[in-house]
């Protein structure tokens, strides 16, 4: 494994440069790049305002500012882990030329779709700090948290994108099947909801492994406290366990990829 | 550092035939089926398939080699193991340095990026620092002859445009070891040369190059050893002619106009020059082609006719003993003729393939054929190329100075070489 990590350094120059591709075609178009970068999250957080909306009217109550923040700070990377989930999906049967011609470590395609995804990300996220800005949601040292969380999110995204990405040469209907999954994904991952709303049964829905690194943002850019770092030390497991067994999966099938294409 | 880069040992190579399942919803009801049929598993191993068997080679520094085969006989598997893509089933290869393959030049492009953007992207996927081709990019736009068109996308390129950006960008890699396929047939003339003399200069700077390709010229302008495959297994190996000739004499016997009951069969034919068997010639050698017939029932007016076609197919030479003035003859069952046909082979730079056939003029009929029944490799130290070598000289040529004229003008032609020495 210490020369497979060795030759993906010697390439990460061709990593660079697939990002620099994914991203480059995308904004090719600087405005439709930068729409398309913020389209979903935007789309979801107005679902999740929508939701939101109905809870309170069920409950009688006002629609806060805090809640419609809490729903943007989630929606964000949670678009950001559903595209590079997507994206990596598809980034080798995508590349059939590349795969069956030319030898590289061929992780640096979903690692390429997925960094990609997180420049989306990083987009997404200044169109979002104006939002909390307009909000006056304010700001607090717990914010230093967010690298930490979003490092979490990175290597989850990585675990189940090696996953996918060799799955789906190998079974073409795997990409319907994780389509369906990341669609209906986020009725069971508190995103729209908080798992506050679901007293002591909340923490059910904790063991989604998404949810604790999602409350984790709400805590520390809307509530200015920390994550709970019990349920956080779980998603670091999971995450680090999803990056390992993701890695061996993809090393362990890599050499059938040009034969099974 | 050893000499050898490159050493493929005793590889296999299996693939399975028959069904895949590439959807879980083909595979799943399959292996429910299959824990019902136990027996079934048995089957699978009938349709295992061999497409290399036992391959064994070792390429040196500064050294080219080539394989050849008929399509299926293995060559693209060898060279997607050569270049690590696929994972030999038994076997091993070791490979000294950098490797890269000129399998599909164009395979890492992308559509919407500009040419210059292009460039880096392949250049880096084909294992290059980003500092390493900037250092080279003039020189890689400018080996395209693309520079007017550097920074358009390259979806709007004409299929010849991408060849070239592709090979420019491959032939700057420098690598250890170079695996070719094919590659030299992308391109006008000029490029194509320009890429041999490319792939000439990598083999000088000590390069190792594995060369694949059905053209035998190329094969023999390029490998000093070569390889010849079929059905996956090593037929011949060693000395480029050798393997040439065993490749030409396997060709003719699997058919290309060989009659069988036929009453009268053509049994040897050899090309060599004073010394013995030979492919190699230099153009104005003399070549002596001996031809061996046997009689199987008696057989009246025959004579033999010898044809040349060059690599492109066109007959550049055609005679006959009869035609030459030594009238025919007559074969009795179990007789053996022998004849020999003395040739100069005023021939240029190229591959040419002696045709022997036994004909009988008044009836017209063929009795049998072989087609090619040799090859012949030309040189020449001029660089003259086509069929026919005229041993062309220039013998006027003058420089008008442009103060007398007011222009510059020059008189006779470029091609003033060496030729003066014949």
């Amino acid at each position: 494994m210490k020369k497979e990590l060795q030759e993906l350094c010697d390439y990460r120059e061709l990593l660079y440069m697939m990002i620099y591709r994914d991203i480059k075609v995308r904004y090719k178009q600087s405005v439709i790049g930068f729409l398309w970068a913020i389209l979903m999250p935007t789309l979801i957080v107005l679902a999740g305002v929508v939701v939101r909306f109905g809870f309170a009217l069920t409950a009688g109550k006002h629609l806060e500012m805090s809640e419609i923040a809490s729903v943007a700070v989630k929606s964000v990377p949670w678009a950001f882990l559903v595209s590079s989930i997507r994206f990596s999906c598809s980034s080798l049967t995508g590349n059939v030329g590349l795969v069956t011609k030319i030898y590289f470590p061929k992780e640096i395609f979903p690692l390429g779709a997925i960094l990609a995804n997180f420049f989306d990300l990083c987009v997404a996220s200044m169109a979002l700090a104006v939002l909390l800005f307009v909000l006056r949601i304010g700001w607090s040292l717990e914010l230093l948290w967010i690298p930490v969380l979003l490092l979490i999110l990175v290597l989850l995204a990585t675990g189940i994108g090696m996953m996918v990405s060799a799955g789906s040469l190998f079974f073409r209907d795997v990409k319907y099947i994780v389509d369906v999954i990341l669609t209906f994904g986020i009725f069971f991952t508190p995103v729209f909801y908080d798992t506050g709303m679901f007293g002591d049964k909340g923490k059910w829905l904790l063991l989604n492994p998404v949810a604790p690194i999602l409350e984790g943002f709400t805590a520390c850019i809307v509530q200015h406290r920390g994550p709970d770092l019990h349920w956080l030390a779980y998603s670091v497991a999971f995450a680090v366990v999803a990056v390992l067994s993701g890695y061996v999966f993809f090393k362990h099938l890599e050499p059938a990829f040009a034969e099974s294409i | 550092m050893s000499d050898i880069v490159l050493r493929m040992e005793h590889v296999y190579k299996m693939f399975r035939k028959g069904e895949v399942f590439n959807s879980l919803r083909d595979l799943i009801p399959a292996l429910t089926g299959k824990m019902f049929r136990r027996q079934e598993l048995s089957e699978t191993d009938k349709r295992e398939f061999w497409a290399l068997h036992d391959i064994s080679f070792e390429v040196r520094r500064g050294e080219a080699f080539g394989i050849i085969g008929h399509n299926g006989a293995g060559k693209s598997t060898a060279l997607k193991i050569l270049s690590h893509i696929m994972k030999p089933t038994k076997g091993r290869i070791v490979v000294d340095g950098r490797l890269s393959a000129l399998i599909e030049v164009t395979a890492g492009f992308h559509q919407d990026l500009t040419g210059r953007e292009n460039i880096f992207l392949y250049g880096t996927i084909m294992g290059m620092r980003r500092r390493e081709i900037a250092s080279k990019l003039d020189d890689i736009i400018a080996f395209s002859g693309l520079e007017d068109f550097i920074d358009t996308p390259v979806k709007r390129y004409s299929s010849g445009m991408y060849a070239r950006l592709g090979f420019s960008v491959a032939a700057h890699v420098q690598p250890d070891v170079m695996i070719v396929d094919e590659v030299l047939s992308v391109g006008d003339y000029v490029f194509q040369r320009k890429c041999v003399e490319r792939m000439k200069e990598e083999i000088r700077r000590g390069a190792a190059v594995v060369f694949v390709s059905h053209n035998l010229k190329d094969i023999a302008a390029f490998c000093s050893s070569c390889l010849l495959l079929e059905k996956g297994r090593t037929v011949i190996s060693g000395p480029t002619h050798e393997v040439i000739s065993g490749y030409l004499k396997r060709f003719r016997t699997n058919g290309a106009g060989h009659l069988d009951n036929s009453p009268v069969t053509i049994s040897k034919v050899t090309v060599r020059n004073e010394d013995g068997e030979c492919l190699r010639f230099r153009s104005g050698d003399k070549a002596w082609i001996d031809i061996e017939l046997r009689a199987h029932s008696p057989c009246r007016k025959l004579s033999v006719n010898l044809y040349i076609t060059s690599n492109s197919n066109e007959s550049v030479f055609d005679t006959s003993t009869e035609r030459l003035g030594y009238g025919n003859f007559s074969l009795e069952a179990g007789d053996v003729y022998r004849c020999t046909f003395e040739l100069t082979l005023n021939l240029a730079n190229g591959i040419f393939h002696p045709s022997i056939l036994v004909y009988r003029y008044d009836t017209q009929t063929a009795y049998d054929r072989w087609e090619p029944a040799a090859a012949v490799c030309v040189s020449s130290e001029t660089d003259v190329r086509g069929s026919a070598h005229c041993f062309p000289k220039v013998i006027q040529r003058e420089i008008q100075a442009a103060s007398e004229t007011g222009f510059a003008l020059e008189t006779g032609c470029a091609l003033a070489t060496q030729s003066d020495r014949n």
